[in-house]
């Protein structure tokens, strides 16, 4: 069933899609893509825009539409790398533009859950190979010759019988009078035959960067602009009862202060007080001035060794709230094993501290028109969101998408732009540059959710895993369109394991809590892997070899549909691949220096499959130090781009042993007591390990590398910390105190 | 308070509160946004400027305080061959991922290098550990400083 050929493909352009102008690929995904026919003065010798992506020029230059939101993954240089490659261009040629915010137009923009890869793949290539047909139906009819008979090199159709040929922007004029192909004639190019995909391809941004030039949000610089700083309370879930705004107002450099009423969802706009001024700073420093009476309701005790304290009773109480997943009989298989294990694991709430500030900035205009200017992971989301506060329709909001200093998923939630929507309603005619301090930032998140974890593990004579089961205990967080704080009934080993039970209980709380970089799957890696590592030990082997006998003689799950569209089913024999080959290029089993030791972790998200092994030691003074993060990983046939593919697992395993060695977020009295990177320590240079990364190629369709590197190497740490000192490390992040 | 102050090579007249940081001096009231604000307490090193040629956070150096120093910027950079040869490198070796830091990566790299041709691991390491990459793309930094290092600032 996987093998079929349009499943195994990944999402395709509909049939008719270009001429319907929109098409539908499955699971409630619109992916519109539009070929708008060319305008007289296109074939008038002006630049011919093929479709919704790609414009040729008569100077034989080419822009192409980079639609989705760029936070650093590198999907402004990606998507359109698969656009050129089936157009046959010359990349040097090209220039990309980022899309504004236009669902009709270009689908979902969306930078989050590893999606844009698998959703686009085919669409984009289809779309190029669109363009490609075009010019080469153009050249056909110029030279009275069967189109079949011509064939492309980098922005040029040739002719082999007479050896003539045009230029693509010679072309251009005439290919956008030309009828629009269906995509399902289209042939694509064979991988062997890429010029441009596999190609190691710098960021397109990059050159500008490295020479300051505007391009982030907070570079966005309007005629008369001015700055606008927020003070909401730091106690979650409070209301501003009162406020008094007179020192505020007479603060140098004060424009004005007012107060905004929050609309009751924490995701768009809680309560608090606008400062305006001709500068950032100023309007910042005024914040000292404010008198704000909050009224805390009910949340000022919380904490989170509160938190912890009733995770404890619960449990050790045993009575889960609700079991969401059970097979067998676990309770009677734990009474009747050789061997029983029980464990409790805990993380902490995180914060994604992206390195650009939460900004964004807008201007409702003359026209009634709220234009903004925003970096946002979800612009489509945060378009909706205005429209809603404002009031209005989703046509008086523009949204532009500037580039981001980084995204982790803090920038899904669209809570900044929703806020400055309410600040440049009351100064029509003037933009307004909201900017969040880092103080800002850090206290008013939406976490990663803590969590905790009851666990039990039962081994029959022979060591084989029998019984498991999970006590999760978590947060009710209400709505939202993506709850972070919930665990798979599916959660490895799941669907391996013949007695089963996972259940869950959830706490009440008014901590924010959203998306972090491999939600989910960035806690549960460490949990599952580090107990199942506990298994192996009890039954005297390793967890690689406990991995490879739990899924062995296990079949390819069938492929469903997923929100990105057809989705290949988790396949064993591809954690078989990538666990070899890690086990391979670390030498596993061999000896290791003194006082070192290798751990291993394997985890399976976002359609990527990942096996990795650290080598650790301790200094001294019990400091942990990684010397080698080994990683092999499953990620489909093509690796797109293979510089943005070594930076983002690089960047992901850094990221993944930051969390692991000191990251933790705490609230105090309702609020969350870190505030700057002070005491929220991010990874710096001198920390950094070795590390090597090696992709294993299968024949699955390309699929996301922003997140599935992250997970595993966190138990791959703990794990090795065991190996090395016989301490189970069990919370996060890593106490060394452990170890003395 | 009025100022006068000589950024890349130009005197800029600045009429600020004293004690209002480089950083926003630069930023909104000159226009100058490719020196960047991460954390204001000089903890992330994304606001890194030149003070007569040594690294300096500007978010923590009050306007009033400048007086007759020259301040250079990641505007500035291409000027010094030390970081045009970085520059070239990082685009060469794809060194950014968000690339939000870099200005800051790049302004505090050329101050070591100029001072330092030659630095150890350990010295780069050590000099640039007050920069946060929050996207971690510290190996690259690492190597790409290695690399004008080693070639020198004219072969790269």
């Amino acid at each position: 069933m996987r093998n079929s050929e349009t499943l195994a493909g990944g999402p395709q352009l509909g049939r008719r899609s270009f001429l319907k102008a929109s098409a539908v690929a499955g699971g409630g995904l619109a992916l519109s893509m539009s070929i708008p026919i060319a305008s007289r003065a296109m074939a008038q010798g002006g630049p011919a825009e093929l479709n919704a992506f790609i414009t040729i020029h008569p100077d034989n230059t080419i822009t192409i539409i980079g639609k989705n939101p760029e936070i650093g993954q590198g999907i402004k240089t990606m998507l359109p790398m698969l656009i050129a490659e089936e157009l046959d261009a010359d990349w040097d040629s090209i220039s990309i533009l980022q899309g504004d915010t236009d669902a009709a137009k270009y689908g979902l923009q969306l930078a989050g859950g590893s999606f844009a890869t698998p959703m686009n793949w085919m669409p984009m290539r289809q779309t190029g190979a669109a363009a490609r047909a075009m010019l080469i139906q153009a050249a056909a009819l110029r030279w009275g010759v069967d189109p079949a008979s011509l064939r492309t090199e980098p922005n040029l159709v040739v002719d082999p019988a007479s050896g003539r040929s045009a230029t693509y922007g010679e072309l251009a004029s005439e290919a956008a009078t030309v009828a629009v192909p269906d995509p399902a004639t289209l042939t694509l190019k064979d991988a062997a035959d890429f010029r441009i995909i596999g190609r190691p391809i710098g960021g397109i941004d990059s050159p500008k960067i490295v020479r300051g030039e505007p391009i982030f949000g907070v570079d966005t610089q309007l005629p008369g602009m001015i700055y606008a700083a927020y003070e909401r309370s730091r106690v979650f879930g409070a209301k501003l009862v009162s406020a008094n705004l007179d020192a505020a107002k007479a603060a140098p450099g004060v424009i004005d202060a007012f107060v905004v009423e929050g609309n009751g969802n924490a995701e768009e706009l809680v309560d608090g007080v606008a400062i305006l001024a001709s500068n950032w700073w100023l309007a910042n420093k005024a914040r000292e001035k404010l008198e704000i009476n909050w009224d805390n309701g009910e949340w000022a005790d919380h904490s989170t060794a509160r938190y912890a304290e009733t995770a404890r009773e619960l449990m050790a109480a045993g009575e889960p709230q609700e079991v969401f997943a059970t097979k067998g009989d676990v309770d009677g298989a734990l009474a009747s094993a050789a061997q029983v294990l029980e464990a409790e694991y805990h993380y902490p709430f995180l914060a994604h501290v992206p390195m650009e500030p939460m900004n964004c900035t807008a201007l409702l205009r003359e026209d009634g028109i709220m234009e903004m200017w925003a970096p946002s992971q979800t612009p489509q989301g945060g378009l909706q969101a205005v429209a809603g506060y404002l009031g209005v329709a989703p046509d008086k909001v523009i949204v532009h998408i500037t580039r981001m200093g980084g995204g982790f998923g803090r920038r899904l939630t669209n809570d900044y732009m929703v806020q400055v929507a309410a600040i440049a309603k009351q100064v029509p005619g003037t933009p307004v540059q909201l900017i969040w301090s880092r103080e800002d930032d850090v206290r008013t998140d939406f976490y990663r959710p803590a969590g905790w974890h009851k666990l039990r593990a039962g081994l029959d004579e022979a060591g084989e895993l029998v019984s498991w089961d999970d006590h999760f205990i978590t947060f009710d967080i209400g709505g939202g369109a993506f709850n972070p704080a919930v665990m798979s009934a599916e959660e490895f080993p799941a669907k391996y394991v013949s007695n089963l039970r996972y259940a869950q209980t959830k706490m009440r709380t008014a901590v924010p809590m959203g998306a972090l970089r491999a939600p989910t799957s960035n806690a549960m890696a460490f949990v599952m892997q580090s107990f199942l590592d506990e298994v192996a030990h009890a039954a005297g082997k390793d967890l690689p070899t406990l991995l490879l006998q739990i899924v062995e003689g296990e079949q390819a799950e069938p492929t469903t549909m997923g929100f990105a569209g057809p989705q290949v089913g988790f396949d064993p024999g591809r954690l078989r691949a990538v666990t070899h080959k890690v086990l391979e290029m670390a030498k596993w089993g061999q000896p290791v220096a003194d006082g070192h030791a290798l751990g291993f972790g394997y985890y399976y998200s976002h359609q990527g499959y990942f096996a990795e092994v650290v080598e650790v030691s301790l200094s001294d003074r019990n400091q942990v130090e990684v010397h080698n993060v080994w990683t092999a990983g499953d990620v489909g046939s093509q690796i797109i781009n293979p510089y943005g593919a070594m930076n983002q697992a690089e960047g992901a395993i850094i990221d993944g042993l930051g969390q692991a060695l000191s990251l933790a977020v705490e609230i105090e009295g309702g609020a969350t007591k870190q505030s700057n990177f002070h005491n929220y320590q991010l990874p710096r240079m001198p920390m950094v390990p070795q590390i090597h990364v090696e992709f294993v190629l299968s024949d699955n369709p390309p699929t996301g590398l922003g997140e599935p590197a992250l997970p595993p190497v966190i138990p791959a740490l703990t794990n090795a910390l065991f190996a090395l000192t016989g301490k189970r490390v069990r919370s996060l992040p890593i106490d060394t105190s452990l170890f003395a | 308070m009025a100022y006068r102050v000589t950024i890349n090579g130009e005197t800029r007249d600045i009429d600020a509160p004293e004690d209002m940081p480089l950083l926003w001096v630069l930023r909104n009231e000159l226009g100058m946004t490719g020196t960047k604000f991460g954390c204001g307490i000089g903890m992330c090193g994304a606001c890194t400027v030149h003070v007569d040629g040594v690294a300096t956070r500007s978010c923590a150096l009050p306007v009033g305080s400048i007086g007759e120093r020259q301040i250079s910027t990641i505007e500035h950079l291409s000027q010094s061959p030390v970081g045009a040869a970085l520059q070239q490198v990082w685009l060469d070796e794809d060194v950014m991922q968000c690339g939000y830091c870099q200005a800051g990566q790049l302004m505090n790299a050329t101050a070591l290098l100029t001072s330092n041709p030659n630095p150890s691991q350990e010295e780069i390491e050590n000099s640039m550990r007050g920069n946060i990459c929050r996207c971690a793309c510290y190996k690259r930094i690492n190597s790409a400083i290695a690399k004008v290092a080693a070639e020198g600032p004219s072969n790269a």
